[in-house]
């Protein structure tokens, strides 16, 4: 490159000091507001500190009463629970309906756009609705099991039932999501694998497990690990349908007990130290995505 | 021959069934909010599960719309939404720019650490990022609701892949010409970026309009308030007055649907698109 014509070089070198120039809004803003807070997040876990008096270092002691928490505990068990049931819920239901709209058939277009309506809308004004859904006096679900002679539940009011509740909601509510990922998935696997099998005489059942699912395995990795990290972070809906945390805490999430730490108590310190906990657990799931994607790519 | 084409047109058949029912799942929580949106407060109360309501009460709108003003609301989040939306694409595409086109010391380095960032959420970093607009003094101003999402990593990889697609020669062409970097970028790149301008543009709206933790942190007053905040302070205001709120959600839901109906095709094919490339 550098023996090749000085005019060239000399004008590269100019094009060095430009690019910065390009990046500075982007790379100011993301350090001021990514890079700093990562480490600032970090040191802020050590103290104890309300915004209004000064800070008073402490240590260990936040992560240390983090650690005999119960509510912290509970916080991290429920959003296990989110993410446990509704994950796998919504990623076989997204399959099912992708697999259903990968046929030709008429009016495809149409179920696409209606599955998708739910993921555009905003998580607050639906969660309104759903919280009186599931009222228990005049909520469209009591008022449908009473018909059929079902005895109604006072679902997000009962600890039993609250997270469960919300659970159905968000599958509903991102499910056309997964649906349009995974029928993009579908649509690059190569039709002559399938005809080859039909010539075979394989069934259904042995064309899905032998073709569709191993070729559609990346795409369902991707959903898996995109669903686990977006549960994780589960808030909206937890605030609008169960604005104190549930009946006994039973729909507290972490993200939820770290804004009630932070911006209900002020305790800058231990919401620091739970953003901490949120940060390892998502920073690991990334990680091994990575991981399995770039094992991959070696593969191929 | 015969029986085969029945057989696949009753597989057609059940295939059409099953998504009919899904799409009435789908559906159906939406029917029933525009349908109590216009029902009164007696007829909510009632065992009744009618869709159609005994007798409209329009009213419910104009009373919901009055008791919070959300005319505000939606014009703090079609602001709000609108300028992040225009510095996000601009301020992306200038980095990817630099990215794709320019040799730089760093560079590659600078890219990895971008890259990293996107590893760590957002709401992980409420706290910190709290305390530095406080220090800023920029807490409870539209500054804190557009600043810090301005730049997105996304968005600049996003970019960076498709200016990749494009000729090098395009650039080298250009510049032995004697147009200038800017003059380049302006007259040459943009025009030719349309689809990566739209596909980001419609989902970082999206991202802004549907935004809930932050603007609920970083504002405190009434008349900053976004859509989605004002709509869960109604929701704790307005809290029994069913008819209401269902009109409340209703006008908040319609204009995004209805610019959904508008680019529908177009989103959801870069949607399953950026989904994969990630």
């Amino acid at each position: 490159m550098i023996a090749t014509g000085t005019s060239r070089v000399v004008r590269r070198d100019k094009f060095n000091l430009f690019a910065y120039w390009f990046l500075l809004p982007t790379l100011l803003i993301i350090t001021a507001f990514h890079v700093i807070p990562i480490f600032y997040s970090f040191a802020l876990a050590f103290f104890n500190w309300d915004l209004l008096t000064s800070a008073r270092f402490v240590g260990l002691r936040n992560f240390v009463l983090l650690f005999h928490d119960p509510l912290f505990w509970k916080s991290i068990v429920n959003t296990l629970y989110f993410t446990a049931v509704s994950v796998p819920a919504n990623m076989i239901l997204a399959l099912v309906v992708a697999m259903l709209l990968n046929n030709r058939i008429k009016g495809i277009d149409a179920y696409r756009v209606i599955y998708f309506i739910p993921v555009i809308t905003s998580i607050n004004a639906v969660s309104i609705v759903w919280k009186l859904i599931y009222h228990p006096n005049m909520g469209l679900l009591n008022k449908m099991l009473e018909t059929a002679q079902i005895p109604g539940q006072r679902w997000l009011l009962d600890p039993q039932w609250a997270m469960l509740a919300i659970i159905v909601m968000s599958v509903w509510k991102h499910l056309g999501y997964n649906v349009i990922i995974f029928l993009t998935g579908l649509k690059n696997i190569s039709p002559h694998l399938y005809e080859a099998a039909m010539v075979d005489g394989a069934s259904r059942w042995h064309r899905f497990r032998h073709i569709t699912w191993p070729m559609l395995s990346p795409v369902t990795f991707f959903v898996l690990i995109m669903s686990i990290i977006g549960s994780f972070q589960v808030f909206a809906q937890i605030y609008m349908m169960t604005p104190g945390g549930g009946p006994m805490n039973s729909t507290t999430t972490i993200v939820f007990y770290l804004y009630k730490v932070g911006f209900g108590d002020f305790h800058f310190g231990y919401a620091a130290a739970i953003a901490f906990e949120l940060f390892i657990m998502i920073f690991l799931l990334t990680l091994l995505q990575k991981l399995v994607v770039e094992k991959r790519v070696h593969y191929q | 021959m015969h029986s085969l084409a029945w057989q696949r047109r009753s597989q057609r058949m059940v295939i059409h069934l099953l998504l009919i029912l899904g799409s009435g799942a789908m559906l159906f929580p939406f029917l029933w909010m525009i349908s109590t949106s216009l029902k009164g407060p007696d007829e909510i109360l009632s065992d009744s599960l009618d869709l159609i309501p005994s007798s409209l009460h329009w009213q419910n709108y104009p009373q919901a719309w009055n008791a919070q003003p959300f005319g505000r609301y939606f014009l703090n989040t079609i602001f709000v939404a609108s300028v992040t939306v225009a510095c996000q694409l601009f301020f992306s595409s200038l980095a990817a720019y630099a990215f794709a086109f320019f040799r730089f010391p760093f560079k590659s380095f600078i890219f990895i650490a971008l890259l990293g960032t996107m590893m760590i959420p957002q709401q992980a970093l409420l706290v910190p990022d709290y305390v530095i607009l406080a220090r800023l003094h920029w807490l409870d101003t539209y500054l804190a609701l557009i600043v810090p999402w301005t730049a997105s990593v996304y968005s600049v990889f996003f970019f960076r892949q498709f200016f990749m697609t494009l000729p090098k020669d395009l650039f080298d062409a250009a510049v032995v010409d004697g147009c200038s970097y800017v003059g380049f970028y302006f007259r040459i790149l943009m025009p030719l970026s349309k689809p990566p301008l739209l596909t980001l543009g419609i989902f970082s709206f999206l991202g802004s309009w549907n935004a809930f933790i932050w603007p609920l942190i970083v504002t405190n007053s009434t008349h900053l308030r976004v859509l989605q905040v004002g709509l869960a302070y109604f929701l704790s205001e307005a809290g029994t007055e069913w008819g209401l709120l269902m009109a409340a959600s209703t006008f908040s839901i319609v204009p995004l649907v209805i610019a959904y109906f508008f680019v529908q095709k177009k989103f959801v094919q870069s949607q399953a698109m950026t989904g994969l490339k990630e």
